[in-house]
Parts: C-alpha cells; sequence; structure tokens
C-alpha cells in the first residue's frame, strides 16, 4: 500500500502541470502541446488512484469502511475532481462539448488545485489523527449497526483547517507542480515551454521545501501514536516518528536517498544549461522520500489511522488488515506487478520515441 | 437509544443507483464497440486495405469519447462502497475487496496503457504492435468487467466465505468458490455478451443513418455486415446465459424468482407469464386483491426453466414468507423452509450469540464463549434476517422487476431477430429499405433500456440485501448525515446529466462529421 501511495504522489505530477497550464503554456499551440504531453499520462494517476482504492479496501478494509464513510465530503470532493479531469481531456477540443474548451480546462484546474491540496491534507491526518470512534460491538445494536463514527460534523472537511494537514496539503501541491514543470521539459519539444518550466521548477521548489519540511519538523519532533505491541494499547509519544526513522535505518537510508535524488533532479534542471532529465531522478526521489513517510506511519508499533476521539480506535496494521488468506492472495496476484511494470515501460518507450512538437500537434493524429 | 435514520438507507440506494445507471449507460458501448474495433482493426491488418483503417479510426472516436465518460463515473462507484455503505465495507471487505484491487492490477493498467498506444501509435509502433494494442484494451475493458461482475455475483450468492466472531466479518477461505461460482460465470458472460448487443446495434443504428442520408455507405455496410454477424452470436450467447442466470436465481434467490414471475401462490408444474399486467391494486403479498388483471401464461414452462422439471414446485411469495415447505437450499441441500418470522427470530438469536461471544471472550469466559460461538454458527445463514424491523421489507419491489423482466425478455427476443433480418437483408441487398434504417437508429436506445432493465431485475430484485440473507441495506449503511448524501445525490445528478448531455453532443458532431478522409 505504501508502494502504490508513493507511486500515486509521484503520479500526481499530471495534476501539477495541469495547474501550470496558463503560466508556461501562453499561446494555443503551447496549451495545446501541455494538454496533449499530459493527456497521455493522466489515466495512470487516474488508475493508480483507482487501484490505491481497491487495495486499500482489500488490505485494510477497516480504513476503508472508517476513512471513506467517516471523512465523507473531503473523499466526495476529491472525488468530484477526478470526476472532472476523466472527462475534460478526451472532450475539451471536441466540438458539440456542450461546455466549450475553457470550461474544460478550469475543469483541469479544479482537478489539480482541488485536488492536490486535499489528497495532501488528508494523507497528513495519517501522522495527525482525525475524530472517529470504532467499535465491532455496534453491529450487534439492532437500531443502529453501524461499527465506524465520525466525531466531527463537518465530517473530513475539519483536517482542512488544521495548519499542520494544510503544510503537507500546500508540500504536496507544490511538489506535484515541480514534477509536472520537469515532465514539461522532459517531454516537449519547446523552447518557450522549456524556459518557462525551468523557472516554475525554480518557483515552486522554494515553498515546497519550505512547507515540507516544516511539516517534517512537526511531525518528527511532535506527540506520534505509538502501540504497545503486547496490549496493543495506543499511547502518544514524544518523536514517535523521528524514533520510527532512526529504528529502521532501511527506511532512513530510502528517504535520505529519494530526498537528495529529488534535490538533485531539481537543481541539476535549474543550474544545468541543457539538462532534461530531471523527472527521472526527482521522480524516483520522491517514489523513496513518500514510501520512507508511509512506513514510520505505520511501521514499528506505529497506528496508521490515529483517532484523536478515542486513542483506542485507532487503526493499526494489525486491527485493521484483511485476514491472512486474503492477504496471501493479495500477495500473488502482486507478482503480476512486475509484468504490469514491464509492459507500461514497454509502450511509453513506444509511443515516446519523439518529444511532443507542433509539428505533431498539426498532424490531425488522435488529439486532446 | 441511537437510531438510524430510514430515509439516510433510501438516498444512499438512491445515490447508488443512480451512480450505477449512469455508470451503465456508458459501459456496455466500452465493452460492445471494443471487440468490432479490434475485429476491423484485425481485418486492415490482415488485408492491408486502408478502408479498413479508416473505418477502425472512426469507431475509435466514438469509443474514445464514450470511454472517458465511462471512467469518470466508475471512480465513484468504486469508492462509494466506503463513503456510503462503510458497515458493509468492514464486513465482507476481506472478501469483496479482493476482486477490485484485482481488477485494478490486471484490468485497469492493461486497459490505460494500451489505449494511449491505441489511439497515440498509428504512426509511431508497427501495425502489428498496434494491432494487439487495440485487442489489449479490449481485453483490458473486459477483464474489468470480469472482477466487478465476480464482485456483485458474491453478494448475490456469498460462497467461499467463513464469518470470523473475533474480527466481527466474514473472511475469505475459498477464492476460486468466490472467483468461479455458478453465479458468477453465468453474470459474467450475460452481462458481456448483452453488452456486445449494445455495440452492435449502436454500430448498426449509426450506419443506418449513413445509409439514410447517403453518406459514408462503404463504411456503412462493412460495418453493419461486422455488427450484424457480431450482434446475433452475442444474442444467442445471452439467450443461453439468461436461461443460465435465470436457473441460479430459482436455486439461489428463490424470492427474486417470484418477484420477476409476479408469482404469490407457488405451485406445482408452474406457468410461465409470458405477458402480464399486474393489477395496482395488489399493494402487499398479504392482501387478497387478485395478482394479474390480464396474462398469457405457457404452461408448466416456469417449473421446467426454474428446476429443470416440469412438474416441480416453484415458491411463490407467500410460499416464501410462510415456509414450511421442502426445497434445497443455495448449495443443494434439501432443507424445509422457514417462514419469515422463524428467520427473523434466527436472525436476532444469531446477533444475540455475536453480542455474548465477545462478552464472554472480553470477561475470558472462554467456554461460554464457545457455546455462543455454536449458536451464532447454527444461526449465521439467517444474519441478516435479524435487522429486519417489517417483514414486509422481505418483498422486493414486484411490479418493477416484473415489468423490467419483461421488455429485457422481450426486446432481447426482438434483438435476435433483428441481427438475423439484417444479416438477410445484407446478403439480399434489402438494407436500404427506409423502414429498417429508421428501425435501426431506433434499437441504439432500445439496447440501452434493454440492458439497464437487466441490471434493475438483478438489483431491484435483491432487494433488500446487499449480500443475500447475511446483511440487508439497513445494516450496511454509513453513519452520515441524510442532508449530505442528499446534496452529493443531487450534485452526481446534476453533474452526469451535464456530462451526458455534452457526450450525446459529441458524439452527434463526429457521426455528422463523419471519419474524414
Amino acid at each position: 500500500m505504501s508502494l502504490l501511495g508513493a507511486l500515486l504522489v509521484f503520479l500526481l505530477f499530471v495534476q501539477g502541470g495541469q495547474t501550470l497550464l496558463y503560466s508556461v503554456g501562453k499561446t494555443d499551440m503551447e496549451q495545446t502541446m501541455i494538454i496533449n504531453a499530459l493527456g497521455r499520462k493522466w489515466e495512470f494517476t487516474f488508475t493508480t488512484l483507482v487501484t490505491f482504492g481497491g487495495a486499500f479496501f482489500a488490505s485494510f478494509p477497516l480504513f476503508y469502511s472508517t476513512s471513506f464513510g467517516g471523512a465523507y465530503w473531503v473523499w466526495m470532493i476529491i472525488l468530484l475532481c477526478f470526476v472532472l479531469q476523466a472527462v475534460a481531456y478526451e472532450f475539451r477540443m471536441k466540438k458539440g462539448n456542450l461546455l466549450g474548451k475553457k470550461v474544460y480546462e478550469i475543469f483541469l484546474l479544479v482537478n489539480g488545485f482541488g485536488g492536490l491540496i486535499l489528497l495532501g491534507t488528508a494523507v497528513a491526518t495519517f501522522f495527525t489523527g482525525s475524530e472517529f470512534v470504532v467499535s465491532k460491538l455496534n453491529l450487534t445494536n439492532l437500531m443502529e449497526p453501524t461499527i465506524s463514527k465520525w466525531a466531527n460534523p463537518l465530517h473530513g472537511l475539519e483536517a482542512a483547517f488544521s495548519v499542520t494537514n494544510l503544510l503537507l496539503g500546500l508540500a504536496v501541491f507544490f511538489l506535484a507542480r515541480v514534477l509536472g514543470a520537469l515532465y514539461f521539459i522532459n517531454s516537449i519539444d519547446d523552447v518557450n515551454i522549456f524556459a518557462r518550466s525551468k523557472t516554475q521548477v525554480l518557483y515552486n521548489t522554494v515553498p515546497f521545501l519550505a512547507t515540507f519540511l516544516s511539516f517534517l519538523g512537526i511531525i518528527l519532533f511532535g506527540e506520534g501514536f505509538a502501540v504497545n505491541p503486547d496490549t496493543q494499547e495506543v499511547f502518544m509519544q514524544s518523536g514517535k516518528y523521528f524514533s520510527n526513522l532512526i529504528e529502521m535505518p532501511a527506511v532512513l537510508v530510502v528517504f535520505l536517498l529519494g530526498v537528495v535524488l529529488l534535490l538533485f533532479g531539481v537543481l541539476k534542471t535549474i543550474f544545468s544549461k541543457n539538462f532534461r532529465r530531471g523527472i527521472w531522478f526527482a521522480g524516483v526521489g520522491t517514489v523513496a522520500a513518500v514510501l520512507a513517510l508511509f512506513l514510520i506511519a505505520g511501521w514499528n508499533n506505529t497506528a496508521y489511522y490515529p483517532s484523536t476521539t478515542d486513542l483506542q480506535s485507532s487503526l493499526t496494521i494489525t486491527n485493521s488488515s484483511s485476514s491472512p488468506f486474503t492477504l496471501e492472495v493479495m500477495s500473488m496476484v502482486s507478482l503480476l506487478i512486475p509484468f504490469v511494470l514491464i509492459y507500461i515501460i514497454y509502450a511509453w518507450r513506444a509511443i515516446n520515441k519523439s518529444d511532443i512538437n507542433s509539428e505533431e500537434m498539426m498532424q490531425g493524429e488522435h488529439q486532446y | 437509544m441511537e437510531t438510524m435514520d430510514y430515509s439516510l438507507i433510501d438516498w444512499s440506494r438512491a445515490q447508488f443507483a443512480l451512480t450505477a445507471i449512469y455508470h451503465w449507460l456508458f459501459v456496455p458501448l466500452t465493452l460492445g464497440l471494443s471487440v468490432i474495433m479490434s475485429i476491423m482493426e484485425s481485418i486492415y491488418y490482415k488485408t492491408g486495405d486502408p478502408e479498413w483503417k479508416r473505418i477502425t479510426k472512426f469507431w475509435m472516436t466514438l469509443f474514445g469519447v464514450n470511454f472517458a465518460i465511462g471512467v469518470a463515473t466508475g471512480i465513484i462507484l468504486e469508492f462509494e462502497f466506503g463513503t456510503n455503505w462503510s458497515n458493509y465495507s468492514w464486513f465482507v471487505g476481506d472478501i469483496f475487496g479482493a476482486p477490485l484491487a484485482i481488477e485494478g492490477v490486471m484490468a485497469f493498467f492493461m486497459e490505460s496503457t494500451f489505449i494511449a498506444v491505441m489511439f497515440f501509435g498509428w504512426n509511431k509502433v508497427s501495425k502489428g504492435f498496434h494491432l494487439a494494442s487495440t485487442w489489449l484494451t479490449t481485453l483490458g475493458a473486459t477483464l474489468s468487467a470480469l472482477w466487478i461482475l465476480v464482485a456483485n455475483a458474491w453478494m448475490q450468492f456469498p460462497d467461499g466465505m467463513k464469518f470470523n466472531p473475533d474480527t466481527v466479518r466474514n473472511e475469505m477461505a475459498d477464492f476460486w468458490a468466490v472467483a468461479l461460482s455458478p453465479v458468477a460465470v453465468s453474470k459474467f458472460i450475460h452481462t458481456v455478451t448483452s453488452s456486445w448487443m449494445v455495440g452492435a446495434a449502436f454500430v448498426i443504428g449509426v450506419s443506418a443513418w449513413y445509409l439514410l442520408k447517403k453518406r459514408e455507405q462503404q463504411l456503412a455496410y462493412k460495418s453493419i455486415r461486422i455488427a450484424a454477424v457480431f450482434g446475433l452470436v452475442a444474442t444467442i450467447i445471452v439467450s443461453v446465459t439468461g436461461d443460465s442466470s435465470a436457473y441460479e436465481v430459482a436455486q439461489k434467490q428463490p424470492m427474486k424468482l417470484a418477484a420477476m414471475e409476479g408469482l404469490y401462490n407457488g405451485s406445482t408444474g408452474a406457468g410461465l407469464v409470458g405477458i402480464g399486467i399486474l393489477n395496482p391494486a395488489k399493494e402487499s403479498y398479504a392482501d387478497k386483491e387478485e395478482t394479474f388483471l390480464a396474462k398469457f401464461e405457457i404452461p408448466k414452462m416456469l417449473s421446467m426453466l426454474a428446476y429443470r422439471d416440469p412438474i416441480a414446485f416453484v415458491p411463490g411469495i407467500n410460499d416464501i414468507m410462510k415456509g414450511g415447505y421442502d426445497a434445497k437450499d443455495a448449495w443443494g441441500k434439501p432443507v424445509r423452509v422457514l417462514s419469515a418470522d422463524e428467520r427473523i427470530m434466527s436472525g436476532k438469536i444469531a446477533i444475540q450469540a455475536l453480542a455474548s461471544y465477545k462478552t464472554a471472550k472480553a470477561a475470558g469466559q472462554d467456554s461460554f464463549a464457545l457455546k455462543s460461538k455454536e449458536v451464532l454458527e447454527a444461526h449465521y445463514s439467517n444474519f441478516g434476517y435479524g435487522f429486519i424491523q417489517d417483514k414486509n421489507d422481505l418483498v422486493p419491489n414486484v411490479p418493477l422487476v416484473f415489468y423490467s423482466f419483461r421488455i429485457m425478455v422481450v426486446f432481447g427476443l426482438f434483438f435476435l431477430a433483428f441481427f438475423i433480418y439484417i444479416l438477410v437483408a445484407g446478403k439480399r441487398g434489402w438494407l436500404e429499405q427506409k423502414w429498417l434504417l429508421k428501425l435501426s437508429i431506433a434499437t441504439i436506445p432500445i439496447a440501452y433500456i434493454t440492458s439497464q432493465c437487466g441490471w434493475i431485475v438483478a438489483e431491484v430484485g435483491r432487494q433488500p440485501w446487499v449480500i443475500q440473507d447475511i446483511m440487508p441495506t439497513f445494516a450496511a449503511v454509513s453513519h452520515i448525515d441524510t442532508s449530505s448524501v442528499q446534496i452529493t445525490f443531487f450534485l452526481f445528478a446534476i453533474l452526469f446529466t451535464i456530462l451526458l448531455i455534452a457526450e450525446i453532443g459529441i458524439m452527434m458532431k463526429q457521426i455528422k462529421k463523419g471519419p474524414g478522409h
């Protein structure tokens, strides 16, 4: 699940790129090139989000029922943002599309801004906690048998009013924009887009570092949600997430490697005149760093989806995961993943042999 | 004591129905059209005739428009299991989640990878690789249907699982019993091939419009030839699997079968109502009103179809509610059927036994816990009945199921005749007949209506259950404000309607524009 989550955060470069539509693309042709560059990848982000949901359902059904059923509004708004995206690419340039090209571009912006900040905010609650109560015995209550109940009437929107959560929301937003700009540099053969994307890498890296480091400082050195391995009791522990990093050196190495790769990709792009492959370094770095963050949220006797209303309702890997048999089935299914990755890489290479340019856009083939 | 707001259940059901209905407006065309365009591209690959490439690309453009909105409506459905049916998600997530995850890994990535090659790879990859990509997109879409239909079939016939009182959920015990249950196999083949019919009707309808307008006649004739054969094959398979699906319903969901037939009082050698008008005055199974104002019945046919025996007893709604007759359970074991009251009582005993088990376990009273567990296991097959407040809720909406079933069957037979006639007309040069071309255009909405009616039978017919006999909608719903669900219901209704109008608008423009040269 952590790896899927990390891949999803990397693939949010599509959303980040969408938010740069008007700041990097100044002419119709530039905007068309940007949308076509992103349009060939949007389904991967979408598919990863759907698979992330399905895999969470299969692996941690109690999370699925508690978070989705409780934080109703935040998830519904995120979903709506993604519904708008799914039609925007295909409908934008088509005649008879009812709403006009601009509206579909606004859909892409809504998906970019709203989707990114809210997803980041939702992920932050893995460290800061949410307001819910879980009682499995409720199923025997004939009048009101619901197991998981949200304790805040805002049903998830309250997460967006927490400064710590918002810091991660903004960090994800700026990171996605950095990755989006790096992707343009790598995939579009256009001098103006190259120059403006480079500027955007710089402009967004600064606020990304500010928000991400602030969030990291707060969670690493603040209180975390620890689990007593013998009694499964959840309790607050100062510096818990920092301890997790130290006590799991392999995760620490992955995290540091991720940060180094991300910064290398970004800085080399900014300071080197013709360097275009920054997305690969920054992408791998993002996956590694986010993977490590997800791991310290759940491993080493930690409650990965903590409840601030009732600590003992917090979700841990032990109390919320599927049965060993189902996890075994899922492990067998996971054996397919290398094949999936191989055909994705093969297909991507086949259609991305040359960068997108204005000539291709004028050829009249299938276009977004 | 806190109690459930009953309107929450209705609104949650309405929202799920709304998203499912909208989603199912787009999926059948994706499934059907993808096979047709794959066949067309295969012909192009084999013959090298550029006309087939042009035809393939034209249908591919329409496929792309339809595909996008299918994806958009699909994501909501997946997450609604969590957002609106949170208790359900925990209670059966151990079983239900797996097919959804497999769908993502196995089907969605295949679809999303190769659809990009299919659209953008014409001048970038070899002909063979492109053809493989088109077929793999089709395969991905079909595999996606497979896993979600496996999940749906499991809700109709929960097999391959065991209830674990410690975790208070059902856990998977046999993956293959879930994936290959007879209900899943019938449902998958029936649903996918019925979608092929929709695809075939769409291609014939659009082609007929070109013939009426005397445009793109080459494209139209060639497309009709492919679609008519494909549609006929699909209709034959749909007929066979329709029969096996109804047979499974008879064994596993007798109440649904009774609703499909408007059968209140069962009998041996029961007849099949071919056409019937239900008496609107009949509001409950318990009243004395006549069921039908008029009906045409085929003697003994229902017994024959339901149990492969012309004199078999087919229970009606009253029989199922009163119980006391001999039958076989869903696994073929002979049983004396309990009445609704007895099953409700049995369900309450099961729920109480679960509570006692948990309490005893917490207090360390192992022997009492063991006894409670035995009671729970003995009554678990009726667990969901314990949540039923009014036994009238056990009867689904009979008129809706009855008429939907008949519309589906009658239109299904129409399609059989239609595809045969189109094939004959194509061979004998009768395709220019105006009435036939107009009828062909009219078959497009008819195909959608038929397809939707099938789902109404399947889903309304199994009410009040989200999982047959184990969990009713009442016990499955999330603990949220009714007003929240009302707002999202209207949000989705407005958004999906706008997007549907946009989709139809784009389709019409693309069709008017034609494939170009």
